[in-house]
């Protein structure tokens, strides 16, 4: 869902993740919020993002009448909600900027030359 | 059908919105919502009772939309089917007797337990009188067994009195008394699960647990939704969220708050896991002025809760520094060996751009239907004048508006809104530019929005001894304050 939003540039999305530290969560499987979010993903986002954090289940292109299938949902709930990067960053893929993240916290805050 | 509502005597605003709020979410109305954006319920005062008493009687659909609402809401004690009501006690018999048998006679067979409790408004009835009062209804047929822990069927004399203007209630003219069989009451174990005081991680801007499940009631929260807090602090707002099933989100400016806490047992996770809760799907560190969001990102919150900063006791903040956007310095670069913890200058935040920013990110973010519920300041001195405007925005119908008063000087209110209609080009750009705006004129938004001044400055610069009646007595009366 993020992006780049340093003045000036225009192809901020999306953010290459850099992985240090990925940790895996145990999120209760919630079947309404997951076909609720489908449609709002981007979906090659995601799967690019998940790859880079050791996932490769996803399947690369999804349309949603798979929102039907119990495995798919799983796969989905499992990129989108269980997988945790807790030390890494994220790179604009414009200008390489690198917006850190620690304890599982990305600093999106710009530096006083970027405003 | 009629039922009596009975409120706890607490932020008297907040009640019927709450209420109203509720019924929406279990379906009262239907698809009818319309034009409006909300549907709203009908209420009768009690013979002579003054609106700001705790008896209400309202129109619900049916009982199990009166069960869900009382056992959700936080402001109503309960909710009752009224079997008689009345001046007194020989009016309440004959209203009793009166009530048609085929409603009365399933709650009163001999399998079922049952209870009585009598309770009055205003002053105290001894248990001695209690009982008396109780065996006064033997009238009424009850064939079951009395079970006091966990009866089947629960039933309730209600007395109000006129006992007087002088302890600061809502006056009542005459005496009314109400008999009825509880179909719904409020779940009093979750305050005190809440309440901040055993909390792990704290700030000075923590949301009190009472108020921030009013938030999410007026926001509609339920489980399957998405909520997002740009403000989010402690969390103590996706808390009250959490607790009703919703998937939260928060972000926050300053990142000692959202990713540091007071240490890796005491921060937002922590709390979270306090209360057995789903943690949030992600915390942010960042700044709402600049916010990082994918370009076309739209509709994907179903509400929006938060408490933006006054500018009274915390300020806001945003991206810049104060002496660069005042134009004291020029842009500068950090060199790239401080880069790593750097900790961004950040400049004073007036409470019109951080509404704007609000108003802006909610029109984008929300889906259409869904709720920006939010607080607002107010200087009381500007109510008596007729003069309080609350912010606008075309993609927006404001719904309700709860008064909760702070101080002498100022209150704030709790803005329900509903998002209407889709983000447009045009709402884009107006937007684009008001931001501009903000920006080329930094420096007199920060002195003419000036809340923080306006509050604190010296009393006699405000008062001559002859106008201090002027807010307090025409205001609101005497029994208003911060809790009522």
């Amino acid at each position: 869902m993020l992006s780049c939003n340093i003045k000036g540039v225009t192809n901020g999305f999306p953010l290459r993740i850099e992985a240090e530290k990925v940790v895996e969560k145990q999120v209760d499987f919630n079947a309404d919020f997951l076909k609720n979010m489908f449609p709002k993903i981007e979906w090659k986002a995601l799967v690019a993002a998940a790859k880079s954090m050791g996932y490769t289940d996803l399947p690369d292109q999804a349309e949603s009448s798979m929102i039907d299938s119990e495995e798919f949902l799983k796969k989905f709930h499992h990129a989108l909600l269980q997988l945790h990067l807790e030390e890494g960053a994220l790179i604009c893929p414009e200008t390489g900027r690198r917006f850190p993240v620690n304890k599982g916290i990305p600093n999106m805050l710009l530096h006083e030359d970027e405003v | 059908m009629w039922y009596l509502c009975v409120f706890f005597h607490r932020l008297l605003d907040y009640r019927k919105p709450e209420v109203e709020s509720l019924a929406e979410l279990y379906g009262a109305f239907g698809d009818s919502d319309g034009v409006d954006g909300h549907g709203s319920l009908e209420w009768k005062l009690p013979q002579h009772h003054h609106p700001d008493s705790p008896f209400h009687f309202v129109n619900l659909p049916s009982e199990v939309v009166a069960r869900q609402i009382a056992n959700r809401s936080i402001l109503v004690k309960g909710i009752y089917e009224v079997w008689g009501d009345g001046s007194n006690y020989e009016e309440l018999e004959e209203a009793i007797r009166n009530y048609p048998d085929e409603l009365k006679l399933p709650y009163l067979t001999s399998e079922s337990t049952f209870k009585i409790t009598v309770d009055s408004f205003g002053k105290n009835i001894s248990s001695q009188e209690q009982s008396n009062r109780i065996q006064g209804l033997s009238y009424i047929p009850f064939k079951g067994r009395v079970n006091l822990k966990n009866p089947d069927h629960k039933f309730c004399l209600l007395e109000t009195d006129n006992y007087g203007s002088n302890n600061g209630l809502p006056p009542v003219v005459q005496r009314r008394l109400f008999f009825g069989r509880e179909v719904g009451a409020a779940d009093r174990k979750l305050l005190p699960t809440y309440q901040l005081k055993s909390r792990t991680y704290l700030g000075p801007t923590a949301m009190d647990a009472e108020v921030a499940f009013l938030m999410a009631n007026q926001a509609l929260v339920r489980q399957g939704k998405l909520v997002f807090d740009p403000f989010v602090g402690t969390g103590s707002i996706l808390i009250a969220a959490a607790h009703f099933g919703a998937m939260t989100m928060g972000a926050d400016i300053d990142i000692r708050v959202v990713r540091d806490g007071r240490g890796p047992e005491c921060n937002v996770w922590s709390n979270f896991k306090q209360y057995g809760l789903p943690p949030p799907i992600s915390l942010l560190r960042a700044d709402n002025n600049l916010p990082p969001w994918r370009p076309g990102l739209r509709e994907v919150f179903d509400a929006i809760i938060c408490d933006p900063p006054y500018g009274v006791r915390a300020g806001g903040r945003k991206s810049g520094g104060r002496k660069l956007l005042k134009g004291i310095v020029g842009p500068y670069t950090v060199p790239d060996d401080k880069r790593i913890d750097h900790i961004p200058s950040t400049a004073p935040y007036s409470l019109a751009e951080c509404v704007h920013d609000l108003l802006d990110l909610a029109a984008k973010m929300l889906v259409v239907r869904g709720r920006l519920v939010f607080f607002y300041p107010v200087l009381r001195e500007d109510e008596s004048n007729g003069e309080t405007r609350f912010p606008k925005h075309p993609c927006f119908k404001l719904i309700a508006v709860c008064e909760q008063i702070l101080s002498f000087r100022y209150s704030r209110v709790l803005l329900t809104m509903v998002k209407m209609g889709p983000y447009t080009k045009e709402v884009e750009e107006t937007a684009r530019l008001k931001h501009l705006e903000f920006k080329e004129n930094h420096l007199k938004w920060l002195e003419e929005g000036n809340l923080h001044s306006a509050v604190f400055s010296p009393a006699d610069t405000h008062l001559d001894l002859g106008e201090e009646s002027k807010f307090s007595k025409e205001l609101k009366p005497k029994y208003r304050g911060k809790y009522v």
